[in-house]
């Protein structure tokens, strides 16, 4: 019972949190419910896309900046040939598809050699990567590859523009079913394709592959004498994730219309790791329930707290604050615990208490 | 060659950075055949074990020269997976299970049945859905086969070290194409009646054609089951002859290179008339496996209690629960004083220390020196081996006392390692249950709990163990509560020996009173009458 509550301490904290931020921006109901679906039905699958890893023992996944400059390369592509529709959208994510799993296999190797140092290794590996887009995409557009489009490119026909309309697939899958409900508009087919993940999580682990990768994250040593393939394994967990990242930024993209070239994919990685660890999921645990809570909640103090900022400071710019605070601080947090967590997990084994951490580590 | 062997090990050498640990070893194991191989702590069975197994410590150490034959052919085995294949099973020292997995999940890990779906058509194997009834009634068989009679769908979580050995067990003789099967001290974690039962499994299993290497430090056990024994002494060979040509002391002095001595039985009618240290009141432990229900019993200052009885019978519950390490209720009184149950910290503030059965990592840190581990749990809890810096409030580490202490426990307890600075994972696993006693008696303890102190250990130092504690408690007046399943030993050791019976004391009798009433006792007929 204790256990339990502490468990769901993370959520309902911040539940309290949105209830109270909602009764103090007293903003109109219906807005934040709008507001809140279309955001949700825009972030979840990039939420989801962060499971996979956190099982399979490589933590929070910060890598997934990669999975999304991948989809934004497929989104500019699409773009660029001013593919409208459905029909762009679905070149967006079948181009950017062998990209994320380029990249995510070359995440794996990187993380399969930095192993007990994965978190802050993709981290850096996000670092790293961006440098390199903001190389291909600033200076060799135009000049390496001969393209000329002054619509995405800046004016000297070098670079691309910093933010870049979407016109041609914007709300490509929002519109896809058109459905109003209490003069609410609620954008079916991404919600769909949220259902279809999570109902492939869930299948995902009953498969033969779900118990590796189950098995690699409690114990690699004792995997590997299994026969199962460590480093294999976390490769694959790594590209499915990348992979799923990518689709993800492709969906949230068409949502918001306009694509911030040099920005969109840096955001995504701390708002959703944020999301996750909002529900309750810790560096290693998540389920699926967890991201789709967590998203919830924190969406919502997202729409409600320059709001409540307004009404409690007179300054909207506090509650922005406040949210980027709550966003970098739950991340911290959540890794501060990981690494007290580990050395007390030692101290304690010095005390003899084995019996206890093995138990401890079971239920967390 | 023709099939005549299953297993033939040829010429095996192997040095761990530049220490030889492995000289030439020859050894053959028959189908059907059960073949013991034994040997001091620390004189490479585990070793020879693991390069038969290809696992990767071996490999990272440089590898070993020698040839492994199987059936006949020559085997170049790199993986565990490749031992696998080969129809090697292996039970390691060591657990190889996954604490938050089933116990179905544990035995089919990497061997899971699968039926093949929508999806693992176009995509092949891995995306298989795993046959979870197949998965259940493949265990529940395995289960079966060693008369356990678990729930396989039970979390291994919290499960005693006993059942956790037959997991693994059930795990290797589920392997449809095993040949050979090989066990590291598998009956060193298990109590008596267990150890037998699993001893009779064994036996099945040669009948059906199986070859079974096993290593154990219970001579009696390997002369009741072997066929054949090899006999090990720093790294060489000693002899390898079949069980009807030797007898159990020559073995024992073969693996020794001395006489041994036998064990006596304690002095009786001592004098410890000191008061009472501990009172158990009705003590109930949620310890599965191991429940206690209700137990009563006072320790006495000064004395050497011991708890025996039966598997399963809540022997080992008491111990635990009164450390808190397992859900608990029921009243402690130490030095008159009450302690709060299920708190580990306050059992160790009142100066209980517990030396656990779960020997295999029992609480040591791995990585760290023997001379750490040795001292950090006392510098923690008791302040020693500090030193004042002159006049100022800083203690810092007696890096001097830290290390003439370790060097007196290394020669009293004979733990076989190349200094004081050896890191506890390059050592045999009954060097490390010495590291661990070595690191109890260390803590200077009000109450000294052992449980099972002598498994795993050689017969040479089991001696070497017992009259180190015996003097701490003749010497430094310290409580003992020793827990065994081997009665021997605790009529060799204790004041006052209480029998336990579903969870309660049945008796508490002396140590020199007749066999037929410690049978009695463990039937659940003792002096408490039985409902
Ligand atoms: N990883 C390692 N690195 C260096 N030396 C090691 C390593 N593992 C074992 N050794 C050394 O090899 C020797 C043989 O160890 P091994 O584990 O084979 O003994 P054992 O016969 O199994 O003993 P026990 O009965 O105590 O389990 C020991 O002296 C030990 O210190
Ligand atoms: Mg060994």
């Amino acid at each position: 019972m204790k256990e339990r509550i502490r468990q769901n301490a993370v959520p309902v904290l911040f539940l309290c949190m949105c209830i109270l931020g909602l009764l103090i921006s007293g903003q109109n109901l219906r807005y934040v419910t709008q507001e809140l679906i279309s955001r949700l039905a825009r972030n979840w699958f990039l939420v989801l896309s962060l499971i996979i890893p956190v099982t399979a023992g490589l933590g929070l996944n910060f890598a997934i900046v990669l999975g999304a400059m991948a989809g934004q390369v497929g989104l500019i592509v699409a773009t660029h040939y001013k593919l409208p529709g459905l029909a762009g959208l679905i070149t967006a994510v079948v181009l950017s598809i062998p990209i994320a799993v380029v990249l995510g296999i070359s995440a794996g190797h990187v993380l399969n050699k930095a192993r007990g140092r994965e978190m802050i290794t993709s981290m850096m590996l996000g670092f790293a990567a961006n440098g390199i887009y903001q190389l291909v995409f600033l200076f060799m557009v135009g000049t390496v590859f001969p393209v000329k489009n002054p619509q995405i490119m800046l004016d000297n026909g070098v670079g691309l523009r910093g933010t870049i309309e979407l016109k041609y697939c914007k709300y490509a899958l929002d519109d896809l079913i058109r459905m109003k409900l209490f003069g609410i508009h609620i954008p079916l087919a991404p919600i769909i394709v949220v259902i279809l993940l999570c109902l492939g999580i869930r299948w995902l682990y009953q498969t033969k592959l779900g118990q590796e990768l189950r098995a690699v994250g409690q114990d690699m040593g004792v995997a590997s004498v299994a026969g199962i393939n460590v480093d294999r394994t976390r490769i694959t967990a790594m590209v499915m994730s990348t992979v799923l990242a990518a689709i993800g930024q492709v969906i949230f993209l068409q949502n918001m219309g306009t694509m911030n070239t040099f920005n969109s994919h840096e955001q995504i990685g701390t708002v959703a790791i944020a999301s996750l660890l909002v529900g309750g999921a810790t560096v290693s645990r998540a389920t699926v329930g967890q991201a789709l809570i967590g998203t919830l909640l924190f969406q919502l103090l997202f729409i409600i707290s320059p709001a409540a900022g307004q009404r409690l400071m007179g300054n909207a710019q506090i509650g922005e604050y406040f949210r980027v605070f709550i966003g970098y601080g739950i991340i911290g947090t959540a890794l501060l615990i990981h690494s007290w967590e580990r050395a007390t997990s030692q101290r304690s084994a010095s005390r003899q208490t084995r019996g206890k951490t093995l138990e401890g580590t079971g239920n967390n | 060659m023709d099939n005549k062997w299953v297993l033939q090990i040829q010429n095996v050498s192997k040095e761990y950075g530049g220490n030889s640990v492995l000289k030439g070893v020859n050894l053959s194991v028959k189908p059907g055949e059960i073949h013991a191989l034994v040997g001091e702590n620390g004189a490479g069975k585990s070793t020879l074990m693991n390069i038969l197994f290809g696992m990767p410590v071996i490999h990272e150490t440089g590898g070993f020269e020698g040839e492994i034959w199987l059936n006949g052919k020559k085997a170049g085995i790199e993986s565990p997976k490749n031992a696998m294949e080969a129809g090697i099973g292996m039970v390691h020292q060591e657990f190889m299970l996954l604490p938050g997995f089933s116990v179905a999940e544990n035995v089919k890990l990497n061997r899971e049945p699968t039926k093949s779906n929508w999806f693992s058509k176009i995509s092949g194997k891995k995306l298989e859905t795993l046959d979870l009834h197949k998965m259940g009634a493949d265990t529940r068989r395995a289960l079966d086969r060693i008369e356990m009679t678990i729930d396989e769908w039970l979390p291994l979580v919290g499960m005693p070290v006993g059942h956790r050995q037959f997991v693994e067990i059930a795990r290797e003789i589920d392997k449809a194409d095993l040949s050979v099967l090989v066990l590291d001290e598998p009956t060193a974690v298990l109590t008596e009646t267990e150890a037998s039962n699993l001893l009779s499994v064994l036996k099945k299993l040669a009948e059906s054609g199986i070859g079974v290497l096993f290593i154990s430090h219970r001579l009696e056990e390997v002369y009741e089951i072997a066929d054949t024994v090899t006999v090990l002494r720093d790294g060489e060979m000693i002899a390898t002859m079949p069980k009807t040509e030797t007898k159990l002391e020559t073995i024992a002095e073969m693996m020794v290179g001395r006489k041994i001595k036998r064990l006596g039985t304690a002095e009786s009618g001592r004098a410890t008339d000191d008061g009472d240290i501990l009172e158990i009141t009705d003590l109930c432990v949620d310890m599965p496996g191991e429940y206690v229900n209700g137990a009563n019993i006072t320790v006495r200052r000064g004395e050497i209690l011991g708890i025996g009885g039966l598997a399963g019978h809540g022997k080992l519950g008491i111990a635990n629960g009164i450390m808190g390490l397992y859900p608990s209720s029921g009243t402690l009184i130490c030095d008159g004083e009450e302690i709060p149950l299920n708190n580990a910290q306050s059992s160790l503030e009142a100066g209980l220390v517990f030396l656990s059965e779960d020997r295999r990592g029992v609480g040591l840190l791995l990585d760290e020196s023997i001379e750490d581990n040795i001292a950090l749990a006392s510098m923690i809890s008791k302040k020693n081996f500090l030193k004042r810096v002159g006049p100022l409030p800083i203690s810092v580490l007696d890096r001097k006392s830290i290390r003439e202490h370790a060097d007196k426990m290394i020669s009293l307890l004979e733990i076989k390692c190349t200094g004081p600075q050896q890191s506890v994972r390059r050592l045999s696993g009954g060097n490390q249950q010495k590291v661990c006693v070595a690191k109890a008696i260390t803590m200077d303890p009000q109450v000294l709990l052992v449980s099972e102190p002598t498994r795993g250990i050689d017969v040479g130092a089991k001696e070497r163990v017992l009259s180190m504690i015996k003097k701490l408690n003749r010497e430094k007046g310290i409580t003992v509560v020793m827990i065994s399943s081997e009665l021997q030993e605790l009529r060799s050791m204790c004041d006052r020996i209480a029998i336990m019976y579903k969870g309660t004391i049945c008796g508490v009798l002396d140590p020199d009173a007749p066999d037929a009433e410690f049978g009695f006792c463990m039937a659940g007929k003792g002096g408490i009458p039985s409902d």
